[in-house]
């Protein structure tokens, strides 16, 4: 595996700066991710347990290199394993929205007329209504807990694939070979599985990548307000929920430390985003 | 350069001016070695087709080459002035005032959120900052009048004009200030004929009122062949053909200018075959060995296509860049 | 077509998307698992379900629901509160100019920022400090707008005594009372025009001195859209025949650039301001509960701890029809100010 992954290495950074933004991103994003999952054999503290006789608020030392919390647990360790639940939460919301968005998409501005105005509408009004009340709102509805914040996040997030979609479709539908297809007899489902999601998949990449950095980021609010998982599992989130009642008290590493975490996280996304996005539709621009 | 004069009068002096740009990590000569000069009262006519690189030469005698393209040999000289030693400052402060620009297309060259008054206020107090707004305003109304324009106009916003009246509007911004050196860059092209001509006179009849000298830029030989002194002929960024415009007419030696001549129809006959040169355009990328031209020479030889000629004198202040040789033979 | 059919046009267009979310709304509270009265009632007696359910007209069928519900939002009402059977419309109303003033402050510096930024980019295009505005512009949006905000409130709050931390005024002082002659008396809910208004520059320079990080948190995180936006409109306009035109007569690059450039480049930022207030809103949220300020965003998150889903049915509407609203008149103006519409 590894000697196939070097190879396209060298051809991404030959792309030039499209190229590194995709690598930086990349290395972010994954080791962040192999972080989290070996963190329980690395952490020097168990992060979820509370100590029974805590030291609490200990600025960054030897013992505690990222300082301890309110509780007096390790903020080192929390940090190393908190990404878990914000990976689970993105990774979900993309597979949800991915499973509904992209035939919805593919279908309804296919077949056009009605239908195609409709649903266009209904997407219309989602995509106007600030995402975040959206997602609070269902969330509140639902209930706490990862998966319930990824599925909020998913139903906010379906109609910026279904846009990106329809243009898609509308231009690639009105292609000769599209039209040839059709007049072969070839089947509705063959031709949108065949011709036209090929061409669509650059874009839902792209939507993909801002999708996942968005997801984190509102996993992240999401929890501020108190709608996120239970306060024991480690979360950088839940870290920085309980560092605001912390900072008249100076303990700015608290919150640092996660939030930089969460930072790192979004914009690995973000720059494979960025990058992807040059390489697959470049700006004309000289 | 050997083949550029001075007199006394000579305005403008450009010598060996080299302009390159890099495209997709390749480099592009899109100026290659040009030098003429320019004497007070005189028209210059400069032509090519599209990608030529005249009007990379012309933006780079003020300086304006667009990025990526940089300058990188020569030198022009204004009245004395070696303008590409200038600094940006001094530089910016010639421009508008001692040698002005006429641009190509009249409806993209105005500020579409300004009313033409404005532009005149802009030109005339940047340059003479003790003018006041209504003075400035005067004078524009004047300079309008004495292009062909009601003075009213001036409180007009651009896309108000016609195409020819903008051009009016460009050409009167240009010799506001009184400048020393005008030049137009295709100024007729985006025009009707009959507009055409209209403006063609009027430069030149501002040229003779003002004692400025012009350049005329343009791809249409037939304009410039009355209306200059002199012309230079350019192909792939070099001259080709550098002499008075009587000659060009009457004994042109290099094939390209030959088939321009070939090609421009004469309204008289009624009756005539028009011969178009050969080819296509050349790719600023892929340039031949050789000289630039011989893929659509009709008189190349092997030595053509190995070597590149130098341009060399064929005649009183006449500068052909072909091989004499072939000169004999084909006349 | 002429300005006046677009408006109307754009206008009546409005009507059916303000439905189709009202209408989504009302089916989330109904479609979604979990009866919200169940939901709000930890160990409820029968007679206090019974009698909510009626309350809230729940034991109606959907379709009489939903016509209370469109009429009653007409008329203004938006219900009663779950909690203690106050009418929402009367918290909201009292809710709303906090978030108003934090929105329109946060837009402003993103905005400004934005701009400024993006401007300074296209003219130093791919040199050091182009890729430096870039790369800002990217980082802020990565940025959680809380965590941003509690480090502003760490460093220039508590670290350096310049900004208070919360709240929206100074509590040993009378809040700003806006405008008195005689017996009329108006106010905005707006601190900062409400002390102008009363022309208390006191008043006025502190609730600009409460607003200031609230603003700046949001304002920040937003304006990496508009750097990149600016940018791009810049490099594009700066390309143009009379941009290269105005050199050519010698005017000055600082001309140029503002007088001819921005000034085209700009209405494209403007229906950005359109279509970025959703974000705003959202991080408005955020914002409020960080800084303790009262406003609409607070008021939600208030709900949803008390489970007061009427209340948070009816301010998600708000937000809903407020983002509208800002769209439509963002979408008039631009009509308005692009001459090729205009004339």
């Amino acid at each position: 595996m590894l000697s196939s992954i070097l190879p396209a290495l060298g051809t991404l950074a030959k792309r030039g700066l499209a190229g590194w933004l995709i690598i930086i991103g990349a290395i972010l994003v994954v080791g962040i991710t192999v972080v989290t999952a070996i963190s329980p054999w690395i952490v020097p503290y168990n992060p979820s347990e509370i100590p029974s006789s805590p030291n609490i608020l200990v600025p960054p030392s030897a013992q505690h290199l990222f300082g301890t919390n309110d509780l007096g647990q390790d903020v080192f360790s929390r940090v190393l394993s908190g990404g878990g639940i914000m990976l689970q939460v993105s990774v979900i919301s993309v597979i949800v929205c991915l499973a509904i968005g992209v035939p919805l998409g593919l279908f309804a501005s296919y077949t056009g007329g009605v239908v195609d105005r409709v649903v266009g509408l209904v997407m219309d009004s989602m995509y106007a209504f600030p995402g975040l009340v959206l997602a609070i709102a269902i969330a509140a509805m639902i209930g706490r807990g990862a998966i319930n914040m990824a599925l909020s996040i998913a139903v906010v997030y379906i109609p910026s694939y279904f846009r990106v979609i329809r243009s898609q479709v509308l231009s690639i539908k009105e292609m000769t070979y599209v039209e040839a297809a059709n007049a072969v007899g070839a089947r509705k489902r063959t031709i949108l599985t065949r011709y036209i999601l090929p061409n669509v998949v650059p874009s839902i990449v792209v939507v993909a990548t801002v999708n996942f950095a968005d997801a984190i980021l509102t996993a992240a609010g999401l929890t501020f307000i108190g709608l996120g998982v239970p306060v024991t599992i480690p979360d950088w989130g839940q870290d920085l929920t309980n560092g605001k009642n912390l900072l008249t008290s100076g303990a700015w590493w608290v919150i640092t430390f996660p939030g930089i975490m969460i930072i790192l996280l979004a914009l690995g996304f973000t720059l494979m985003g960025e990058g992807l996005s040059e390489i697959l539709n470049p700006r004309l621009e000289q | 350069m050997t083949h550029v004069h001075e007199t006394p009068a000579t305005l403008l002096n450009v010598d060996g001016l080299t302009v390159e740009y890099w495209v997709r990590q390749r480099k592009i000569r899109a100026v290659d070695n040009v030098s003429f000069s320019l004497d007070k009262s005189e028209t210059l006519g400069i032509v090519g087709e599209s990608g030529s690189g005249k009007s990379t030469l012309a933006l780079s005698m003020i300086r304006l080459v667009p990025y990526p393209g940089r300058i990188i040999r020569g030198k022009v000289t204004l009245e004395g002035e070696e303008l590409l030693k200038l600094k940006n400052e001094q530089m910016r402060n010639l421009r508008g005032r001692r040698i002005s620009y006429v641009f190509q297309d009249p409806m993209t060259s105005l500020n579409p959120v300004r009313k033409i008054g404005a532009h005149f206020v802009e030109l005339i107090r940047t340059h003479e900052p003790k003018v006041t707004e209504k003075e400035a305003l005067e004078r524009g109304r004047k300079i309008l009048e004495n292009v062909g324009i009601q003075p009213e106009r001036i409180n007009d916003y651009p896309h108000q004009l016609s195409g020819g009246m903008r051009q009016r509007v460009m050409i009167a911004l240009a010799i506001a200030l009184n400048p020393r050196v005008v030049i137009a860059d295709e100024p007729t092209t985006a025009l009707d004929v009959i507009v055409q001509a209209k403006i063609l006179d009027l430069l030149n009849a501002l040229r003779d009122e003002y004692g400025m000298a012009l350049i005329l830029i343009t791809h249409d030989l037939s304009i410039v062949l009355e209306r200059s002194d002199r012309i230079l002929v350019m192909y792939a960024g070099r001259v080709v053909e550098y002499a008075h415009s009587t000659d060009i007419y009457y004994a042109p030696q290099h094939p390209y200018t030959k088939g321009l001549l070939k090609s421009i129809p004469n309204v008289e006959l009624s009756e005539q075959t028009l011969e178009a040169i050969g080819g296509s355009p050349p790719d600023m990328l892929r340039l031949p060995k050789g000289c630039a031209f011989w893929p659509r020479c009709y008189c190349a030889t092997e030595r053509c296509r190995e070597e590149e000629p130098p341009l060399t004198q064929t005649g009183t202040e006449h500068f052909t860049r072909c091989f004499p040789e072939k000169k004999e033979k084909n006349k | 077509m002429t300005l006046r059919t677009y408006v109307i046009a754009r206008i009546v267009l409005t009507i059916p998307m303000i439905l189709v979310l009202l209408t989504m709304v009302f089916l989330l509270i109904r479609v979604l698992p979990g009866d919200i009265v169940l939901l709000h009632f930890q160990h409820p007696t029968e007679q206090q379900v019974t009698d909510m359910r009626h309350q809230l007209g729940l034991d109606k069928p959907l379709w009489a629901q939903y016509f209370d519900y469109l009429f009653g939002l007409f008329r203004g009402d938006l219900g009663k509160s779950m909690q203690d059977n106050s009418p929402i419309a009367q918290q909201i109303f009292s809710a709303f100019p906090a978030t108003l003033e934090l929105t329109i402050f946060s837009m402003v510096i993103a905005v400004v920022l934005g701009v400024v930024l993006g401007v300074q980019s296209s003219k130093t295009y791919n040199k050091p400090q182009d890729h430096a505005i870039r790369i800002f512009g990217i980082v802020t949006y990565a940025i959680p707008v809380f965590f941003l905000g509690m480090i502003l409130q760490l460093t220039l709050g508590l670290g350096l005594h310049w900004f208070p931390v919360g709240q929206r005024f100074n509590p040993l002082i009378q809040l700003p009372q806006g405008l008195s002659i005689g017996g009329f008396h108006f106010s905005t809910g707006l601190y900062t025009i409400d002390s102008l208004l009363e022309g208390n520059v006191f008043k006025f320079v502190e609730s600009l001195r409460y607003l200031f990080l609230p603003s700046l948190t949001l304002g920040l995180v937003l304006s990496g859209v508009f750097v990149r936006l600016t940018r791009s409109n810049m490099l594009e306009t700066l390309r143009l025949d009379f941009v290269t035109a105005a050199r050519a007569r010698g005017l000055r690059e600082s001309k140029v650039t503002y007088s001819y450039a921005l000034r085209n480049a700009f209405l494209p930022v403007l229906t950005m301001v359109g279509l970025q207030f959703a974000a705003l809103l959202g991080g408005a949220i955020l914002t409020e509960s960080t800084f303790s300020i009262n406003g609409l965003g607070r008021y939600i998150i208030d709900r949803i701890n008390l489970r007061d889903y009427t209340a948070i049915q009816s301010a998600v509407i708000v937000f809903g029809i407020f983002v509208s609203i800002v769209s439509l008149a963002v979408d008039l103006l631009y009509a308005y100010l692009d001459p090729r519409i205009r004339l």
